[in-house]
């Protein structure tokens, strides 16, 4: 046995258990494909980070993050109007609840402390396959190379293609994954905070659907870092294909549209990427531990879009927790059947990560309602637009003017309703 | 008002390691039957395939960014895809 344990991906998912586990004294080996941890990673992203204090105590003031979110900014975008909810509270700073980061900048932090506390970390090697024997994981194979360990975790990412492997996956459904494409652009320090009325480290988040996905499931986003703007669009795959849209054409209308230009005006393409966003929610998380095998992270499908959030990074590390625990009461038993292993499954259930899942089962198929997309955001528009644009006609009172917009948008009274009590249901 | 650039000139702000072997390999028969090739080239974010004069379809695979965005859409046979060797391919510096 090489190892006790092999984590194969250095995201956050791995870097979190491997962690854990080195911390506990056992010896851990990260097995990462990129030439340096955490540049094949993307994400939006916002860190929703109380978990991470669980790992790091005081995470925010050590780890390389970018602002404190304050302000959250949820908008519905038409062509030539902007209708949102600007929620900004100081209280969301104190404590810190979540903070933006870009993650070839955290990444490579977490694998250091993973480092410090014992762990290998081996960046360059791709890992081509399971290794096992008489129905148990016992390591894996990169190129000639091959690793035994009593317990392999998955912490690959969404496109897992040792879960393919190992018959824990096959291919998803496209409504379960949405492919998010985004660009950092870069501002300078004061732009950022004088634009958005941001106090120091304080940083905003804005989640936008609507025209941005030319009305396509998904939305669009924009997250302030220090000295740049993490911005972009999330399009579901089934929507992609079945309405012929482009993904960089999506990703360019919103960045240019017209009511979001003047949040970048002056700016610099930094960076420009894409990666694939689990979508399923609960329906895509199954199949998590095998005799000798855990998976965890974007790997095991545990990302949650309530439309107001998207969150993946805070359920990786819960998983991480979660997984670490069960693979270190393990080892001191000694004992890597599919009994231990499931001890993982009941700790993820058991922590805020698999009660969210549980929460919000019902939010992919709230999603999944075209009208949220193409019809909700035109309505509010018009009934705002009944009570400003004073024309030098008589204003009418808010009911009819509410009728005559509900009218024109087709939806009807009863739909709405619906709709409603569906978004109240799901969220 | 911001410039984002062609796609070619978005894609040199991230660092590339190209692999000598491709790794995407498209069966071009099974493309052609299934109608594919309009369909990679809009979904592909990077722009890596191309409509070729011939009909087939062209692959740039040095400007892949890895999503996995082709291989979930692709109809069945269509795409031979999976990472490039370690320490290969594109990589983020901001993420
Ligand atoms: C556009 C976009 C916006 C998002 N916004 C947010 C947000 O605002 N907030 C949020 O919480 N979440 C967000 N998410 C989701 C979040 O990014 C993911 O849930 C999170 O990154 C998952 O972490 P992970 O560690 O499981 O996987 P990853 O971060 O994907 O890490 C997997 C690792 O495994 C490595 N790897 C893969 N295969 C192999 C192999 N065969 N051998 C060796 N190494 C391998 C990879 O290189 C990578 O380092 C967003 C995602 C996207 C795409
Ligand atoms: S993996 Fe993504 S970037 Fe690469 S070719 Fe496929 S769709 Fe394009």
């Amino acid at each position: 046995m090489d190892f006790d344990v092999i984590v194969v991906g250095a995201g956050i998912a791995g870097c979190v258990t491997a962690y854990r586990l080195a911390k506990a004294g056992h010896s851990v080996v990260v097995v990462e494909r990129g030439a340096e941890v955490g540049a094949k990673n993307l994400s939006g992203g916002v860190l929703y980070c109380r978990v991470m204090d669980k790992v790091f105590p005081g995470f925010a003031d050590q780890a390389p993050v970018e602002r404190r979110i304050t302000r959250n900014y949820l908008g519905f975008l038409n062509p030539d109007s902007l209708v949102g909810i600007d929620y900004h509270d100081d209280r969301l700073g104190k404590p810190v609840n979540a903070v933006s980061v870009l993650r070839a900048k955290l990444d490579p932090w977490l694998a250091e402390q993973a480092e410090a506390a014992g762990a290998v970390v081996m960046p360059g090697f791709k890992v081509d396959s399971l290794l096992s024997e008489g129905g148990k994981f016992t390591g894996i194979k990169a190129g000639d190379d091959e690793l035994t360990a009593h317990v392999v975790v998955l912490a690959d990412g969404i496109n897992s293609f040792l879960a393919r492997d190992a018959g824990l996956r096959t291919k998803e459904p496209l409504k379960h994954l949405a492919v998010g494409v985004k660009s950092v652009i870069g501002l300078p320090r004061q732009t950022i905070e004088d634009r958005f009325g941001l106090a120091g480290d304080q940083g905003a988040a804005y989640a936008i659907v609507g025209d941005c996905t030319a009305g396509a499931g998904g939305g669009g986003f924009l997250y302030t870092n220090q000295e740049s703007i993490s911005i972009g669009v999330v399009v579901r795959l089934d929507d992609l294909v079945g309405k012929g849209l482009s993904s960089s054409e999506l990703h360019d209308r919103f960045v240019l549209h017209p009511q979001i230009q003047p949040l970048l005006a002056g700016g610099e393409l930094l960076e420009y990427g894409c990666h694939l966003v689990a979508e399923g929610g609960k329906a895509m998380v199954h199949d998590l531990a095998r005799p000798g095998l855990v998976v965890v992270g974007d790997a095991a499908g545990l990302t949650l879009n309530t439309g107001l959030t998207v969150r993946g990074m805070d359920l990786a590390a819960a998983s991480g927790i979660a997984a670490a625990d069960a693979i270190d009461d393990a080892l001191q038993d000694g004992n890597f059947g599919q009994a231990a292993m499931d001890g993982y499954v009941a700790r993820l259930d058991q922590s805020f990560a698999g009660k969210d899942m549980a929460t919000y089962a019902k939010a992919p198929a709230f999603l999944e309602n075209p009208r949220l997309f193409n019809d909700y955001g035109p309505l509010l528009a018009n009934v705002l637009r009944g009570f400003y644009n004073l024309d030098g006609a008589p204003r009418e009172h808010i009911i009819p003017v509410f009728r005559a917009a509900l009218k024109e948008s087709g939806l009807g009274i009863t739909r709405l309703a619906r709709d409603g009590l569906a978004g109240v249901k799901a969220l | 008002m911001l410039q984002l650039g062609s796609l070619p000139d978005r894609l040199a702000k991230a660092r590339f390691e190209t692999d000598s072997t491709s790794h995407i390999t498209v069966n071009q028969g099974a493309a052609k039957a299934a109608k594919a090739g309009p369909l990679l080239v809009r979904i592909c974010p990077a722009g890596v395939y191309s409509l070729q004069d011939d009909g087939s379809i062209g692959v740039l695979h040095a400007a892949c960014l890895e999503c996995g965005t082709c291989l979930a859409v692709a109809p069945p046979g269509v795409l031979e895809w999976h990472y490039p060797a370690g320490g290969m391919g594109v990589a983020f510096r901001q993420g």
